[in-house]
């Protein structure tokens, strides 16, 4: 029958159609770097979401980079790319060798970045270029590459963790002062969590949330997640012990909401400025709570708690170093013109105007002076950076460490929020799982 | 067409007007020319589909970390030792690859077939004519009308555990469960992830059978009548085996589709879906792009579509050697 015939051949087009998108991989490589002049007039530059929605970041953006041609005739293509896109988009451009010249990346990823070779080393004359290694903050200048290595790229941004608590809440449980360490949290969790509110809001399917705290944790415990050739050690007791204290927030303490387990999208952000939950664990939440409707006298800023009263040595971490490095890519054409417009975001002004406009701290020293960020918020996370804060650790695979960190406690978090039980034992077969998913190099 | 053409008498073409073979003498030769036509779709398949594949297959024998995705040439050879890795059960990378493919099997099957019965049913019960067929027909088709994102990222606020559409009404307003389940993490999402499957794909099904059913002869059906069937047996003995050729496309299709789908399970659950419902595409885009290990997530794409074109020449022959038969 003829519509036998022609439906096995159509049926046999389909099925290679179908099966050839299966195997269809991206393609690309090149073999040049070290980047050139050629194209001296324009700039490419990708810039992080760092405000509340790509168009806030274009509002603030937008008038500097028009200083920035004014002064130098050198005209700057702006993209703002999403937090999740960012990371793909790079290795993207890595692997195509067709990029942008100048782009912001997270400074956890600095050194997973460096060994890709994609980004420009600052070494000495670049960093002549950009107005000295001396005018960075030292402990944002640790987050910048792995030791050793001229930096992959040069702080912009610097950010820490901080307590934000709601002080009615607090007022109305007849809780006096933020807790200075985790028991004191506990304890003043319990109190605040009741009729549909809690304690404490966490981030539970947020992969890079989750990592972070388990550094930080761990740092307090005594964990080093890589030990000192850079092999990954996620099994230790004190690695274990870190993160099941996380996880017990919401499994043994019940202080934070089980659906708190699916949150990844900032909805803890949400439920704190709200008052579903009295406290929140966050990076310079102030322009977001502000964009919730939350008013900053509603709010204290503390730094994160410590494990006893007096921590000394690790044990006195309360946050990663956190926050924006602005890298120039291998690859660029218009190398000098890359480098200027690095020494044009990291002058004083222009750090000034950046980041009191998206409430982080200047990463350079001299631009800290400035009123704007001698605010409640802006103090207390510019004494966490130079007192309490450790850069995360600067191996090549770092960022492969947030995901399987991140992801091995999201679905512990699954567990806590169905009621199965999270102890010591299931806490480390999650993160013996994730260890052997690291690479093997 | 084929049939027209080997029904011609064989003098057929000696019968041609002499204008005809005047006008032949002027372009190329007959036999060249249907291949020089096809030569910019030759081009661009190659272009499109075999190069890119032939890249993949070749990234798959390589250690392409981080360290070298700059300079792919610069990658080590490895041979087999992607694959070992990726079918080395006992250890974790190969254990989760094996859970994420009887994940995906089970998922596979449920989705096509539930999309498959949903399709057909409402494509026979819309076959008569009735008032507002059109305008059903057309609501049916929405899903499929959909861009995937916009749809699926509706579904995964619809699924949230605290103030998610589906647990209002499952729990709030019907009282079925004790408790608000979590649809988007642990072992329900499995249900989640096929709910919107099955939605995305019926309408497909739907389509395809409906289109199908046009071409039953109405008189089979009468036919069918006079002799006493009722309506079970007109479907099993009328429509079920006249819509076997649409059947055997469709049903290839949506399986290949479905076990290949992306779009859903990364738009629900975001880069990393749990482990009830890792489905396989998106297991090797995790091993792939967020552990930066391209050589792996590449030897892990080969082994699926070889087991892809395996069960595809399995379906072929079978649903072939079926079609001789009847």
């Amino acid at each position: 029958m003829p519509i036998l015939k022609a439906s096995r051949t159509l049926s046999a087009t389909a099925a290679v159609l179908a099966l050839a998108a299966t195997a269809t991989a991206c393609g690309g490589g090149n073999t040049t770097g070290g980047g050139d002049d050629s194209s001296p007039k324009t700039l490419t530059y990708w810039a992080s979401n760092q405000g509340a929605n790509i168009g806030v970041d274009q509002k603030v953006l937008g008038p500097e980079l028009a200083k920035f041609t004014k002064q130098t005739g050198i005209k700057v293509k702006l993209e703002v790319i999403p937090w999740s896109d960012l990371l793909n988009r790079i290795l993207a451009a890595t692997s195509s060798g067709q990029g942008p010249d100048v782009l912001n990346i997270g400074n956890t990823w600095s050194a997973s970045l460096q060994a890709t070779g994609a980004l420009l080393p600052f070494n000495a004359s670049n960093f002549a270029a950009v107005g000295g290694k001396d005018k960075f903050t030292a402990s944002a200048l640790a987050a910048t590459g792995a030791a050793g290595k001229d930096p992959a790229a040069v702080p912009l941004y610097s950010l820490s963790y901080a307590l934000y608590y709601n002080k009615k809440l607090f007022q109305q449980a007849g809780i006096s002062a933020p807790p200075t360490t985790w028991d004191q949290l506990v304890a003043d969790g319990k109190k605040l969590t009741g009729d549909g509110h809690y304690g404490l809001a966490e981030e539970g399917s947020s992969l890079a949330e989750n990592a972070h705290h388990a550094f930080v944790l761990g740092e307090q415990h005594g964990a080093d997640f890589f030990d000192s050739s850079g092999k990954p050690q996620f099994t230790t007791p004190q690695a274990v012990a870190a993160v099941k204290q996380y996880i017990d927030f919401m499994a043994a303490d019940h202080i934070v909401a089980p659906g708190d387990a699916e949150y990844s999208a900032n909805q803890s952000v949400t439920d704190f400025a709200t008052g579903k939950a009295a406290m929140l664990l966050w990076q310079a939440a102030g322009s977001s709570l502000k964009a919730h409707g939350m008013d900053a006298s509603a709010y204290g800023v503390a730094p994160v708690p410590f494990q006893t009263a007096n921590p000394t040595g690790t044990a006195k971490t309360d946050s990663m170093v956190a926050g924006i490095n602005m890298a120039v890519f291998a690859n660029t054409h218009n190398r000098s013109g890359a480098l200027k417009f690095v020494n044009f975001m990291t002058s004083v002004p222009e750090q000034q105007i950046l980041n009191s406009a998206y409430g982080s701290v200047p990463p350079v020293t001299a631009a800290q002076s400035d009123a704007a960020f001698s605010a409640p918020e802006q103090q207390t996370l510019r004494q966490v950076l130079a007192n309490s804060a450790a850069p995360m650790p600067q191996v090549p695979n770092e960022s492969q460490f947030e995901t399987l960190v991140g992801t091995a406690m999201k679905d512990l978090f699954a567990d806590a929020a169905a009621g199965k039980p999270v102890t010591d034992a299931t806490v480390k077969a999650e993160l013996a799982k994730a260890q052997q998913q690291m690479p093997q190099s | 067409m084929t049939a027209i053409l080997e029904r011609r008498p064989p003098g057929g073409t000696a019968d041609r007007p002499p204008r005809g073979t005047l006008r032949s003498r002027l372009r190329p030769r007959r036999g060249a020319l249907p291949y020089l036509l096809l030569v910019p779709a030759l081009v661009l398949e190659l272009l499109v589909h075999l190069i890119p594949m032939v890249v993949g297959v070749v990234m798959s024998f390589k250690q392409l970390t981080q360290f070298f995705i700059r300079d792919w040439g610069s990658a080590p050879w490895t041979g087999l030792g992607n694959y070992r890795v990726a079918v080395d059960f006992h250890a974790a990378i190969g254990s989760a690859l094996l859970h994420s493919f009887w994940v995906t099997c089970a998922f596979t099957v449920l989705s096509v077939g539930l999309s498959w019965l949903l399709g057909t049913a409402a494509a026979v019960l819309t076959q008569d004519p009735f008032r507002g067929r059109g305008l059903l027909r057309g609501v049916f088709l929405v899903p499929y009308a959909l861009p995937v994102y916009a749809a699926v990222i509706t579904w995964a606020f619809m699924f949230q555990q605290d103030n998610g559409l589906v647990n209002h009404v499952l729990h709030d307003q019907l009282h079925l469960t004790s408790g608000r389940p979590f649809w988007l993490i642990g072992p329900h999402s499995f249900v989640a992830l096929l709910t919107v499957s099955v939605w995305r794909n019926w309408p497909f099904a739907f389509l395809c059978l409906t289109a199908g059913l046009q071409n039953i002869p109405r008189e089979l059906y009468e036919a069918a009548a006079m002799d006493g069937a009722g309506i079970w047996q007109r479907v099993r003995r009328i429509t079920l085996p006249s819509l076997r050729p649409v059947n055997q496309v469709l049903v290839l299709v949506l399986f290949l589709w479905t076990f290949n789908d992306f779009n859903t399970p990364y738009v629900l659950f975001g880069g990393s879906a749990p482990p009830a419902a890792d489905l396989v595409s998106i297991h090797i885009y995790q091993s792939s792009f967020v552990n930066w290990n391209f050589g792996s997530g590449s030897a892990m794409s080969v082994l699926l579509l070889l087991f892809l074109l395996l069960v595809t020449a399995g379906y072929l022959v079978a649903t072939r050697g079926r079609d001789t038969d009847g």
